[in-house]
């Protein structure tokens, strides 16, 4: 690791203008990621700004039809929450199956989101279920907050603060993990509520995308075997050692269909 | 003492300070006014080191030395040896090329040794290791063992990239049997290449005393007198009495800490050179590129059979791949550990074996847990059922029709080999009743009532262990003897401190030596400290692998006690006025036979060493070493079956049971024993289901990481069933065979022909990855 | 350079650190706490599992200063008066420890699934130690320890 000025600010307002401030500023949340990427020396940030001091950045609450969680909320924190496993247990679920319970422990929704790992769950979660990145300047949608592999709408000195989930009428998450690493090769989550039927798969593209054609499907007929025939092209899906784009493009197929079948 | 002593499941010595935090690792351990090493590793797997230049990092911010192998070339530090010369088919050695601690002109596989930077801290050192330039004129990358022969040359002095081109048994007699065999089975496999992974990544910690121009080096070794004699006679040229060895706590080996690497190499003659104490510990990352690899055959095998299915002969053709450079005993390893097993548990008459053996640029590969038996048996194994299914025989039926049958020990096998003793058919019954063998069409219809895939898999291996005698290796070409020696010291207070020149690094030594001893003796096991790991208090010993430390290193403890109770006889006879002839031990007591006199051995002890009332002709002390050379390996067997599920959609395979039937001959720790057994089954199911270690065409390692590399966890493994059966070792004192690698030879096979049981095909290789399995599913689907 | 203050194995410590000093590190060289190890660097082996407040954490994937105003048990403080804790006891009983490199964090990771969920199945222990990788004993014995830890440690 290279030397960094290290910062604790107590407020989001603090944060902000660390960063601002900062020559090469990086915000670390839970740091699950960032802390084995300056291991390695692949990044070499100036300053890492720690949100863990901001309160308001922390916790779980019902807001009229959502269930907003703070974005340093940890994923373990997600996966017991009362709330969440009553209204949303798809999102409990996919939190629980986060890396290990020790990434659970420190890991946050919002160090997730910002990072758009191609392979994370919770790319697949917001968008799946239709949800709402809010941030220290505006809020987004989750289908534009994701833009593409790492990549995210975020501006160089926006902070995410908190996701609203929409509560769905059904929702649950399937994941295919890397035997190695556990992250999803493939993790489809089906929902199905005010907004429709969506069904965001993350792991298998770039970056986590929507499969129209299989929403369509269930917004008819909600059920795995409506969508039997519908398969997902393998062009532009990753391919690695663990899994080629034509087995990751089956696995699309499989883990819909499970999903589809456990959301009921 | 029956709760201590040999057959009692003791509660292990050593656990006390392992679950406090108080195991004392390389690591762990700091020594004053030391510097850090960090290596300078090559990026690239072939390529001339045109020029090296350490001005900046020299310069950088604690930086002590930066060393290169000029250096070490002018400080006339030798090659890393290879310590077993293998005679080719035409009768000439094994080539052996230069493996230089930090290479001199050229790189051969990423993570190669360039330079060294020391510095006060390890941060710091990292930190200056990346100015230090090297300008590298890339050359082809030879990294396909099947067409390394045809590759851009590694060594000058290797014509081919070939090591040797060797051969065991009589081919006329095996191409002739083959073609009047009734039926014959031909398959193709690949043993897979495996990374080690010991926990604890390799560590060192050398110094050098300027008042007695010696040095201590602490290393995570397996077998530290070895690790001494390969530095001082072979690299850095140093009397032997100069260089204390100390192998602390070592978090596991598996053969991948047997060997004399650059790093403990160049940080003992660094240690001279800076005058300060050098630490390196490796990271994760170094220990995927640059410790020894395992495995990485490729092979044809044809089985001949008769009109009975009995086996009439086997025909075995092997591509082992080396590696850049030869690793100490890497050439044995495809050779006399391998090809000398391929008579497994049967009478096939006549077998021949050749092997090409080729360098690449990939990490060196050498001995990992089982060392060239898991190779043989895979092969043996996964011929021998698809040989059945060819046949339509059931495959538990055609092995036992093929046993070497208990009568017919010692048994000699055509591939050179004497096996002592077994029951082959014994531990199998008893495997198939463990897996409920006649209940499997019942679960294989449920399981396809769910849409699933079910297969069941037979290992029905040999092994041998405690590789013996010195004799015979020498003959073959081994560079050692491969005795082991044992102390036993009586203090005089009655305590007893055991040395062992066999070093324990997980394998619970401290605990089982000490029942041995404290069983012969009749000294309370609390009584007994077990010593090992350091050259400067325990004799000349040989050290762990192979399976080798109760079979060899109990067996001289078990030789130095009888020499203590021959002793202590004398001294018994003198004190109690008899004849020593009449003095009669049993469980801590001498007696005059016949009489109610009697001594205990602590008293035996304390006249020993305060001799006031003692024999004229006889030494004071009670301390007694003795150096074991067997008279053969033992020949550990079993039966391994697996019964598995796959989900054809996905390609997931559940491993549903497992029997493990093993015969170790006698069992001093049934609780260590199965705790080995289960070790060795996670690492081969590992290497079957999970673990895979790939180069890309440029020999980039693409699994250096957990992220990749595939190690079994928890909740990829069940709980397994093991039993064993017991026919004593009939050629050593304690009757023991021998139990650290069957479950990683048995393993495989057993997982991989259930796998094909249960796929209907021959043609999928290790490990059975979720896609290649699903691709396989699907094709059999789409052919219905 | 910062200084930071946390409570290891109940004592107050204070030290100045570089930012980047891992916790790993911190309590292996400022501390000489030697019982946790690191065994990767891509956080996956789970050698160098701690707790802090109370949870299981990869110590060699958090920052020293991470850790300011914590509390933080390692293995070292684990055992009280001399007496080994249900769960290392468990393991010494039932052989879930071979080399003894992982143990440590073997050990803080069992314990921490007992207060978390109290009770747990076989499958669930077998999830729970998703990143906790042993070499040596094929986690059979470990998965028998932890059941019977849990049972002492509930009584």
């Amino acid at each position: 690791m290279y030397e960094f000025n290290y910062h604790r600010p107590a407020s989001l307002d603090a944060a902000a203008s660390a960063l601002s401030g900062a020559g090469e500023g990086k915000i670390v949340a839970g740091g699950m990621t960032l802390i084995p990427t300056l291991k390695q020396r692949l990044a070499q940030p100036s300053d890492l700004i720690d949100l863990s001091a901001i309160a308001d950045l922390k916790g779980i609450s019902e807001d009229g039809g959502s269930i907003v969680i703070g974005a340093m909320t940890t994923h373990a924190e997600v996966a017991d929450n009362a709330t969440v496993k009553a209204k949303i247990p798809a999102l409990a679920d996919l939190a629980e199956g986060i890396g290990d319970i020790q990434v659970r422990n420190r890991g946050t929704i919002g160090g997730s989101i910002a990072n758009a790992d191609p392979a994370a769950d919770y790319p697949g979660g917001l968008v799946g279920l239709g949800a709402t990145v809010r941030t220290n300047k505006r809020e987004i949608a989750a289908d534009d907050f994701f833009t593409g592999m790492f990549e995210t709408a975020l501006a160089e000195d926006e902070i995410v603060t908190a996701v609203a989930f929409p509560v769905p009428d059904k929702a649950a998450y399937a994941k295919f993990a890397n035997p190695a690493s556990r992250y999803a090769i493939v993790g489809v989550l089906v929902s199905q509520g005010a907004g429709g039927v969506r069904v965001a798969v993350t792991g298998a593209g770039p970056s986590v995308f929507r499969v129209t054609e299989m929403e369509q499907a269930l917004a008819s007929n909600f059920s795995a075997a409506a969508i039997e025939g519908i398969a997902v092209p393998a062009d532009g899906l990753n391919s690695d050692i663990h899994a080629s784009a034509e087995y990751r493009a089956h696995l699309v197929g499989v883990m819909a269909r499970r999903a589809v079948a456990a959301a009921g | 003492m029956p709760d201590t002593g040999i057959g009692a499941s003791v509660r292990r010595k050593e656990d006390q300070r392992f679950l406090t935090g108080k195991g004392r690792y390389t690591d762990d351990l700091n020594r004053p006014g030391q510097v850090h090493a960090v290596f300078v590793r090559s990026p690239h797997a072939h390529a001339t080191v045109a020029s090296v230049n350490i001005a900046a990092a020299a310069a950088a911010p604690g930086v002590i030395a930066v060393l290169t192998g000029k250096d070490m070339e002018a400080d006339g530090v030798g090659s890393l040896p290879c310590g077993w010369t293998v005679t080719d088919k035409h009768g000439e050695p094994h080539k052996a090329p230069d493996h230089f601690p930090l290479v001199r002109d050229k790189v051969r596989y990423v993570g190669d040794h360039v330079a060294v930077v020391l510095a006060e801290s390890a941060i710091q050192a990292k930190d200056a290791a990346e100015l230090v330039e090297v300008d590298y004129q890339m050359l082809p990358a030879n990294v396909d063992p099947s067409k390394a022969m045809d590759g851009p040359l590694l060594h000058d002095n290797a014509p081919s990239n070939l090591c040797y081109d060797w051969e065991l048994g009589d081919q006329a007699a095996v191409d002739e049997a083959l073609s009047r065999a009734a039926h014959v089975t031909t398959v193709d496999l690949v043993n897979n290449r495996l990374i080690p992974n010991a926990i604890e990544p390799r560590a060192a910690i050398a110094e050098f005393d300027t008042g007695t121009d010696s040095y201590t080096l602490y290393s995570t070794s397996q077998n530290p007198h070895l690790l001494r004699l390969i530095l001082c006679a072979f690299v850095l040229g140093i009397p032997e009495s100069k260089l204390r060895v100390i192998a602390p706590d070592v978090g596991g080996g598996f053969g991948s800490k047997i060997y004399c690497y650059a790093e403990e190499t160049v940080c003992t003659w660094a240690a001279r050179k800076t005058g300060r104490p050098v630490k390196w510990t490796g990271e994760r990352s170094e220990s995927f590129l640059a410790d020894a690899h395992g495995r990485d055959h490729m092979t044809r095998v044809q089985l001949g059979m008769d009109a009975e299915g009995k086996f009439v002969a086997m025909k075995v053709d092997t591509t082992a791949n080396l590696g850049a450079y030869l690793s100490n005993f890497a050439t044995c390893v495809p050779t006399y550990l391998y090809a000398t097993l391929l008579a497994g548990q049967y009478t096939t008459p006549v077998i021949h074996c050749n092997v090409k053996a080729v360098f690449t640029n990939t990490a060196p590969v050498d001995a990992y847990r089982g060392a060239g038996r898991p190779e043989a048996t895979y092969v043996i194994e996964r011929v021998v059922e698809a040989a059945a299914r060819e046949i339509g025989v059931d495959p538990a039926e055609l092995r036992k029709r093929n046993f070497v049958p208990p009568d017919a020990f010692p048994y000699a096998t055509p591939v050179a080999l004497t096996y002592d003793s077994g029951q082959y058919a014994l531990a199998m019954d008893k495997a198939l009743e463990l897996i409920d063998y006649a209940g499997f069409p019942a679960r294989r219809e449920a399981s396809k009532a769910k849409g699933k895939l079910r297969g069941i898999g037979f290992s029905a291996y040999i092994e041998a262990c405690g590789i013996a005698p010195s004799a015979v290796v020498g003959s073959l070409g081994a560079g050692v003897g491969l005795y082991e020696s044992g102390q036993v010291r009586f203090n005089p207070t009655g305590t007893v401190s055991v040395f062992t020149g066999s070093h324990s690094h997980g394998q619970g030594h401290e605990t089982t030596f000490s029942q041995l001893v404290s069983d012969t003796l009749g000294v309370p096991i609390e009584n007994v400290e077990v010593v090992h790991g350091d050259t400067g208090s325990i004799p000349f010993g040989m050290g762990t692998y192979g399976s080798r430390s109760l079979a060899v290193g109990g067996s001289a403890l078990s030789k130095a006690c009888d020499k203590i109770i021959e002793k202590g006889k004398k001294i018994a006879a003198h004190l109690m006025e008899a004849s020593v002839d009449d003095i009669e031990f049993d469980q801590g007591t001498f007696r005059v036979a016949g009489t109610d006199k009697e001594k205990a051995i602590g008293e035996i002890a304390f006249a020993a060493y305060v001799p006031h009332n003692y024999p004229e002709d006889l030494e004071p002390g009670l301390d007694e070493t003795s150096f074991y050379d067997p008279l053969n390996f033992t020949y550990p067997a079993g039966t391994h079956v697996c019964e598995l599920e796959i989900d054809p959609e996905t390609g997931v395979i559940e491993i549903a049971d497992w029997a493990a039937v093993d015969d170790f001959g006698k069992v001093v720790n049934p609780m260590i024993v199965e705790g080995q057994v289960h070790g060795g089954i996670a690492q081969g199911v590992g290497q079957a289901m999970l673990e895979n270690c790939v180069y890309d065409a440029d020999g980039q390692l693409l699994t250096g990481s957990y992220m990749d590399y595939c190690m079994p966890r928890a909740d990829d493994l069940p709980s397994f069933k093991v039993e064993t059966t017991e026919t004593p070792c009939p050629h050593n004192p304690l009757g023991v065979k021998g139990c650290g690698e069957a479950g990683a030879i048995a393993a495989p096979a057993a997982f991989m022909n259930a796998v094909t049981d249960a796929l209907g095909t021959e043609d999928i290789a290790m490990p059975a990855s979720p896609e290649k399995v699903w691709r396989i599913a699907q094709a059999a689907q789409a052919a219905e | 350079m910062p200084s930071v203050t946390m409570t290891v194995n109940g004592q107050q410590v204070t030290r100045d650190v570089e930012g980047r000093t891992l916790l790993t590190d911190f309590l292996r060289q400022d501390l000489a706490l030697t019982g946790t190890h690191v065994g990767c660097d891509t956080s996956q082996c789970g050698a160098c599992v701690v707790h802090v407040d109370g949870k299981s954490v990869k110590a060699c994937t958090m920052l020293a200063v991470q850790a300011e105003g914590a509390e933080v048990t390692t293995i070292e403080g684990l055992a009280q008066n001399g007496e080994l804790h249900p769960m290392q006891a468990a393991f010494k009983e039932h052989h879930g420890l071979q080399c003894g490199f992982c143990t440590p964090g073997m050990v803080m990771s069992a314990v921490d699934l007992v207060n978390t969920k109290g009770e747990a199945s076989e499958t669930e222990i077998r999830d729970w130690l998703e990143g906790n990788i042993c070499r040596c004993t094929g986690y059979h014995n470990i998965v028998k320890a932890i059941q019977a830890g849990a049972k002492a440690m509930r009584s």
